[in-house]
């Protein structure tokens, strides 16, 4: 097995990693500045995507989101893609989580601590994602453990560079992109307006509509009616 | 930088996605999940490209596009929750079980005391029929009431 090799390196405990070194290659049991900032951010990351799937506090969950799209827009930015860093900031914590904040007001989900967070196939769902977690970064490190990343010379993601690439290679898939999005926003209005046949009350006991549930007989309706 | 780093976070953002896909309760969490997996991918994706020296930058324009779809995607998906609130009440998915095939599929495991009154009563004063019925019967009468 290959992650063997490292048992000779006399300074694997100090990462405490099982990842193999190169030898010959600078780095890894010695790692730079760039690499402990990652290391640190990924942490935070972790930790904060940790908190996001199993706080039993809803709002919490989207503010631990926020936290967790920060760092991974750090991340970006430490490996040199500022533009991209940027755009996830703007778009993920600007508007993803406030549209996720807002979801969460409208289905008038509890402020404080909520028991069903979870639904019953907790401990599946922690065995499927275990062994993914395992297979995959067992494959990933035992791929990659001689690459190196050259961070060195210019930024390959600074704001000149993407717009090069954007619009000089990838014009016709951006503008295609804009008619995803336009057509996103049409059928987010289809899917939100209020359809006039809903509404009407069929003649019958049978064909009548459903009722809003037992949250609140005239919660959803009568919410849905103001806005 | 090794490579190693960014693509084992990846992987373990990854995983921490699939976990709340599989485990959250409310519709809107399990949204918050699949955001967490898509930027596991976008951090993949702007690793390699980074570790590739791309002339294309095919890894940074895909990243791009991942989050324009990522941004329709809750937009939308954030209407079908909505729709779904205003129509049944509930964000939970695992009550939405119209579409299951079997009659013990659709009687919900909390249910089981106080019987289908909450989920299927009908608003306009027919309580008799929604609260006398029992629990097990509960399955027909939906699918009888979906094919008149």
């Amino acid at each position: 097995m290959p992650l063997s090799t490292a048992a000779g390196a006399t300074a694997s405990a100090t990462m405490g990693t099982t990842v193999a070194s190169a030898g010959d290659h600078p780095g890894f049991l010695s790692p730079s500045g760039v690499e402990i900032a990652f290391l640190l951010v990924g942490l935070v990351t972790l930790g904060a995507a940790v908190i996001t799937v199993t706080t039993r506090q809803l709002v919490h969950a989207a503010l631990w989101l926020v936290v967790a799209l920060g760092g991974l827009a750090v991340e970006y930015l430490l490996l040199t893609a500022e533009f991209i860093a940027w755009v996830q900031v703007l778009i993920y914590v600007g508007s993803v989580v406030v549209l996720l904040l807002f979801g969460l007001m409208l289905t008038r989900a509890p402020i404080g601590r909520s028991p069903d967070a979870d639904s019953g196939n907790r401990w599946v769902a922690l065995g499927v994602a275990a062994a993914a977690a395992t297979a995959l970064v067992w494959v990933v490190v035992d791929a990659f453990r001689t690459t190196w990343i050259d961070l060195d010379g210019p930024a390959q993601g600074s704001t000149e560079v993407t717009g090069a690439f954007l619009f000089r290679n990838w014009v016709l898939p951006f503008e295609a992109l804009s008619v995803l999005l336009l057509a996103a926003l049409v059928g987010a209005i289809v899917l939100s307006r209020k359809h006039d046949t809903d509404t009407t009350v069929r003649p019958g006991p049978s064909g009548s509509p459903r009722s809003p549930g037992p949250s609140g007989s005239s919660g959803p309706s009568g919410k849905e009616e103001r806005s | 930088m090794h490579l190693a780093y960014p693509a084992v976070l990846a992987a373990l953002l990854f995983c921490v996605g699939l976990y709340g896909v599989l485990a959250r309760r409310n519709a809107i969490l399990v949204l918050m999940s699949v955001e967490l997996m898509l930027n596991a991918v976008n951090l993949n994706l702007v690793a390699f490209d980074v570790w590739l020296r791309d002339t294309l930058h095919s890894g940074q324009a895909l990243t791009l596009f991942t989050i324009a779809i990522a941004a329709a995607e809750i937009g939308i998906g954030l209407a079908i929750v909505l729709a779904v609130y205003r129509n049944r009440g509930t964000s939970a998915i695992d009550r939405l079980r119209d579409t299951a095939e079997t009659d013990a599929a659709e009687t919900l495991p909390d249910d089981a005391g106080t019987g289908p009154s909450g989920t299927d009563a009908a608003p306009n004063g027919d309580t008799t029929t929604a609260t006398g019925r029992p629990g097990d019967n509960a399955g027909k009468n939906k699918k009888a009431e979906a094919t008149r």
